[in-house]
């Protein structure tokens, strides 16, 4: 199929975007730059999240499971190998974890899936801090030679990736299957589809991109623990965010993150004790105010005006 | 004779102790309109599950064309052939009609995407009488056109058995001919058909040979007029509304 008008109008602002996204490291400030990774990270994490959760309905509470997967993959292997493999092993790692996730609950309900998810960040912690006491260690220094400004741009590749595959699997038949099950999966399933593998290949694609973002990211914390590799805060922030975001679109989780992760941070810096309050209050306008996110709500100021504009 | 398309050898579900459907045996043969009737809760959608694989058989044996499908799950049945609409209306709420269709055809029996897939969408709308609703939401159509919707879906694949679950239940008398007269266009065309149905005039003009079940057994077989003046299944027919 080819590109239609609108389509070729959204790559031409996509690529606008990411030149000016990617040129920040030659023109942002040191805080800018921070702030911009922090960015990218939850642009990432929060899209493939919603690849996979948008149209499943299934929310996956396992983002810190991954991303801790991958940050333990560079922390074990920095020294030895080249660092563009252990993102691409991080990746590999993420996507068998998500697939023995998957088979083993994706058949269940939803309930079981968001209980699980959660619990398996927990006890692959409690593994690596168990391994860790037994070789005496408390943790592992990642010392590179990385600027903040390669991490950056690293992360601006991969969200770049994850767009992409995002729209290709969303204009493929996979993308179409996945809506189907998420709309009725018995439907779906008397109609030819193989569910629980549709199910299972867009978890693997969303839990290797998770893993790879923790591989880049690695180098950024340079001394990393369990505690902090596989914090559940960080599977919470994602799903808020896609949320807040809208994940009925692809474009939906980024418009999510931007206004999150500013406020965030401010809160951060001014209020540390009350980022969890923020993190419940913003929950709770997800919840009553704007069930589909600002996407959602930016879909419908358009239709409006345009119904407006026709009368 | 023409040839037999589906066959159930035995064909039995248990539910704890409940037999919802008891060593049933019948053959489809190609292009005939087999109509599977008897009184509530005589096991008939049940019969349905177990073909279409929303349920497995506790025993028994059902065959396509020779090949055992008994047992497999409902994604592989529909690859295989078979297609059905359910009792409850079931549609895709967050896609138009166009889409719901579509959904039929990417994945089933007989696979088209893309420009093929949409042209063959709007064909079997108009098909089913949905001409020109193809862009219309769910939400927004008659009672009688998410039914048809539904067909449209099941037919999307070129079933070579269609399963239709009261396809004309809840229909108005004035739809209720439209809708025996689209099923037997259906028939007509040399589709093969299991129809569960309650509506005598449809059984009558529809069905070329009938099933009668009652409490999960198989009570009688044969033509409409055959079945319909047998005095058990009038007894079951009257039992029940005695209940
Ligand atoms: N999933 C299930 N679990 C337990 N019992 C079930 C299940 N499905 C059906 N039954 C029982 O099996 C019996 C047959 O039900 P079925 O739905 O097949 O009847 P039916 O002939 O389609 O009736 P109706 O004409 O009312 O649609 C009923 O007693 C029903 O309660
Ligand atoms: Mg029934």
């Amino acid at each position: 199929m080819s590109l239609t008008g609108k389509e070729i109008q959204g790559v031409i602002l996509a690529a606008i975007a990411l030149l000016v996204v990617g040129a920040l490291p030659y023109y942002g400030s040191d805080y800018l730059l921070s702030l911009g990774i922090t960015i990218a990270m939850f642009t990432v994490l929060a899209t493939s999240w919603a690849l996979f959760s948008g149209p499943t309905h299934y929310i996956s509470l396992a983002t810190a499971a991954f991303f801790g997967l991958g940050t333990y993959t560079t922390g074990l292997g920095f020294e030895s190998l080249p660092f563009w493999s252990l993102v691409l092993m991080a990746g590999a790692l993420g996507a068998v974890l998500a697939a023995l996730v998957g088979l083993a609950t994706l058949r269940l309900s939803g309930v079981y899936f968001v209980i699980f998810t959660l619990g398996l960040a927990e006890l692959i912690r409690q593994l690596i801090t168990w391994g860790q006491n037994m070789t005496g260690q408390k943790g592992l220094y990642v010392l590179t030679d990385f600027t903040e400004g390669n991490l950056y741009m690293m992360l601006v590749a991969l969200a770049s990736a994850v767009f992409l595959v995002g729209w290709l699997i969303g204009r493929s038949r996979l993308g179409f299957a996945l809506r189907i099950i998420g709309d009725d999966e018995t439907v779906a399933a008397h109609s030819g589809i193989n569910t629980a593998q549709a199910k299972v290949l867009l978890f693997m694609v969303s839990g290797a991109v998770a893993a790879m973002t923790g591989a880049i990211l690695a180098p950024r914390y340079v001394y990393i623990e369990p505690a902090l590799a596989f914090t559940p805060l960080l599977s919470f922030q994602v799903v808020i965010m896609a949320l807040l975001g809208g994940v009925h679109r692809l474009w939906g989780p980024i418009v999510g993150v931007i206004p999150f992760t500013l406020i965030l941070e401010t809160i951060s810096a001014n209020f540390p004790n009350q980022v969890t309050l923020f993190i419940g209050i913003v929950f709770l306008i997800i919840v009553y105010f704007i069930p589909r996110g600002f996407a959602g709500l930016i879909e419908q100021a358009r239709s409006w005006s345009q119904s407006e504009s026709m009368a | 004779m023409t040839e037999t398309v589906l066959s159930l050898r035995g064909a039995t579900k248990r539910f704890g102790g409940l037999v919802a459907v008891n060593s049933i045996d019948f053959d489809v043969r190609r292009g005939q309109v087999l109509g599977l009737i008897g009184p509530n809760g005589s096991g008939k959608s049940t019969t349905l599950n177990l073909i279409s694989g929303a349920l497995q058989p506790t025993a028994g044996d059902i065959s396509l064309r020779g090949v055992a499908i008994g047992g497999l799950r409902a994604d592989k049945i529909a690859k295989r052939g078979i297609s059905r609409t359910f009792q409850l209306v079931r549609l895709l709420p967050g896609m138009n009609v166009e889409q719901n269709i579509i959904a039929g055809a990417v994945f089933g029996h007989r696979r088209r995407w893309g420009a093929a897939a949409k042209q063959d969408a709007a064909r079997l709308a108009e098909r089913v009488g949905l001409g020109g609703k193809g862009h219309m939401a769910i939400g927004q159509l008659t009672y009688i056109d998410t039914k048809r919707v539904e067909l449209a879906r099941a037919l999307a694949s070129d079933p070579e058995v269609l399963l239709l679950d009261e396809w004309l239940a809840g229909l108005n008398p004035t739809e209720l001919q439209v809708g025996i007269e689209l099923i037997q266009s259906l028939r007509d065309e040399g589709r093969t058909i299991i129809l569960v149905e309650h509506v005598m005039d449809a059984i009558r003009s529809l069905c070329d040979y009938c099933v009668v079940m009652s409490s999960g057994a198989k009570i009688a077989e044969g033509t409409p007029d055959e079945v319909l003046s047998d005095p058990e299944v009038i007894r079951a027919y009257l039992g029940d509304d005695d209940a």
